[in-house]
């Protein structure tokens, strides 16, 4: 491999001639990303007022294992840490979380904005010492494809609480009838950005169209790749929003559940 | 802008040691740093050294770093800097400084030396041409667009900040292996060096090398990312190999 003759000069931690506020978006990222992962904690640690009626959040969705109408296979019947209340989130949230702390984008994002590795564009680093994604511990990250597959999983399984939100027992006959509520759009946006984000992702992309080097042969897996592609270019924006909206959907249900807000049905 | 001044810190130095010196020259209408820099040169400063030639942003020369981000100097307008303050005008960092302005890119074109060239397959017809279609082209395309002006070596961190130069060979060499990977009529195969040699590994998708390249080259999603998920389908995905799912 090629060397470089001269011996390079060392860049300070946080050293730059940008004049720009290169800091925003690192701060942002750091206080957008911790927020989210201290409401999802403290979401996943209650283990109640997780649904509505027809509503389910999203960050219990699917419960396998619980005391709603909700739950798949019924109330957990087991044992469980003594020191922890049982939450049925703690089954399925690692999932959505590794899809997304893999995710090629947000990998990006908290590098910069956890490690400062680096803090933005052309600003000296804290370490000298890099390993990337080469070497343990993050050569993990190359397991991404494996959470895109749960991931789609679950597009399938928010779907279904979608259409499940649109659906309500009427009090009167005791009978199912579709209807509207706000929540019922609430769960509706949040699938259609969680999809917007996973279907855009950079590996799904890859594994239907990418890995072709000759594309013309296939035109149907052409086309998936176009879409793929077409999700991709905004996926970033896809992400944000997808990732603020999953918690603000929890909020929702939540406050609905605990009677602070009052759901409006619509018709 | 009506015409007025502005004032240019300019690293002057040789062989990695100098300083920034400060010039105040005249400015107005429709200036790019790169005029500024040869109205000091001509005015205030003959022996300052900058390597130039196109002033169109297509041969890659004038690169260097303006107010610290890698930029081309003959793209990069006045009217889009702040003037109130000094413009500071440096040589790529990532680069052995020659002089003033001017670094010794050639560890690039020693990388270059060391991917494997292109390697078509057999010709599809018996005057010995190919037949591509467009669709299988396009992604290659964009990466044909590069000028090499290096400032997407530069910003990148590995290079920059790390040293890697000898285990890295940085975004402009993976836009490469891109091409001639994706390209439709190419044979060989360089996924091993890729996760190897050429580090692709290293990269930890900051998307930097995207954001500087003149060329707006989506160099981190089209180019670094889709060799990264090869290097998976090879070295890190025993289903996949296994069932033969998303074959070439």
């Amino acid at each position: 491999m090629a060397t470089v003759d001269v011996p390079l000069e060392r860049v300070r931690f946080g050293r730059t001639a940008r004049k720009d506020g290169w800091w925003v978006m690192p701060l942002t990222t750091l206080v957008v990303f911790t927020s989210f992962i201290v409401y999802v904690t403290w979401a996943l640690l209650q283990g109640d007022n997780y649904y509505f009626g027809n509503y389910l959040s999203p960050l219990y969705s699917p419960e396998l294992f619980g005391n709603s109408p909700h739950a798949v296979f019924g109330p957990w019947r087991w044992p469980w840490l003594p020191f922890i209340k049982y939450s049925p989130a703690m089954l399925i949230l690692v999932f959505p979380l590794a899809f997304r702390m893999t995710c090629y984008y947000y990998r990006g994002a908290y590098y910069k904005a956890f490690w400062a590795d680096p803090p933005a564009c052309a600003v000296g680093e804290p370490r000298h010492n890099y390993r990337g994604e080469a070497k343990w511990p993050l050569l993990i990250q190359n397991l991404h494809r494996y959470a895109l597959y749960f991931a789609l999983i679950f597009i399938v399984l928010l779907s279904i609480d979608a259409v499940k939100g649109f659906i309500f027992n009427d009090p009167k006959t005791g009978h199912a009838t579709f209807g509207m509520g706000v929540g019922s759009l609430v769960l509706l946006v949040n699938v259609v950005l969680i999809a917007g984000y996973t279907l855009g992702c950079h590996s799904f992309r890859h594994l239907v169209g990418g890995v072709m080097d000759q594309m013309s042969r296939a035109p149907t897996r052409k086309k998936v790749y176009d879409c793929a592609s077409c999700l991709n270019r905004h996926h970033p924006k896809w992400a944000w929003c997808s990732l603020v909206f999953v918690g603000f959907t929890d909020v929702y249900v939540r406050l609905c559940a605990t009677g602070v807000i009052h759901d409006l049905r619509i018709f | 802008m009506s015409s007025t001044s502005a004032t240019f810190r300019i690293w002057r130095g040789e062989k990695g040691k100098g300083e920034f010196r400060d010039y105040k020259t005249p400015v107005s209408e429709g200036m790019v740093v790169l005029d500024a820099v040869h109205q000091i040169q001509a005015d205030q400063a003959n022996d300052l050294a900058v390597r130039w030639n196109c002033k169109a942003g297509k041969c890659g020369s004038c690169s260097a770093e303006v107010n610290g981000m890698p930029k081309l100097m003959c793209m990069t307008r006045l009217s889009d800097l702040p003037l109130d303050q000094p413009v500071t005008v440096q040589p790529m960092h990532t680069f052995p400084s020659i002089r003033d302005l001017v670094t010794d890119v050639s560890w690039n074109f020693r990388v270059k030396q060391e991917i494997k060239p292109f390697k078509p397959r057999q010709p599809d017809a018996p005057d010995g041409t190919w037949r591509m279609q467009q669709e299988d082209i396009e992604r290659v395309q964009e990466f044909r667009k590069c000028i090499e002006c290096f400032l997407c070596q530069d910003v990148c961190h590995v290079l920059r900040d790390h040293h890697k130069h000898d285990e890295f060979i940085g975004p402009r060499f993976l836009v490469h292996v891109a091409a001639l990977e994706m390209h439709p009529l190419d044979t060989e195969d360089r996924i091993p060096e890729l996760k190897k040699a050429h580090g692709v590994g290293y990269c930890n998708i900051t998307k930097c090398c995207t954001k500087v390249c003149p060329e707006g080259i989506t160099i981190t999603d089209n180019a670094i990312i889709p060799l990264k998920e090869r290097v998976v389908d090879r070295y890190y995905d025993p289903i996949k190999r296994l069932l033969g799912i998303g074959r070439k």
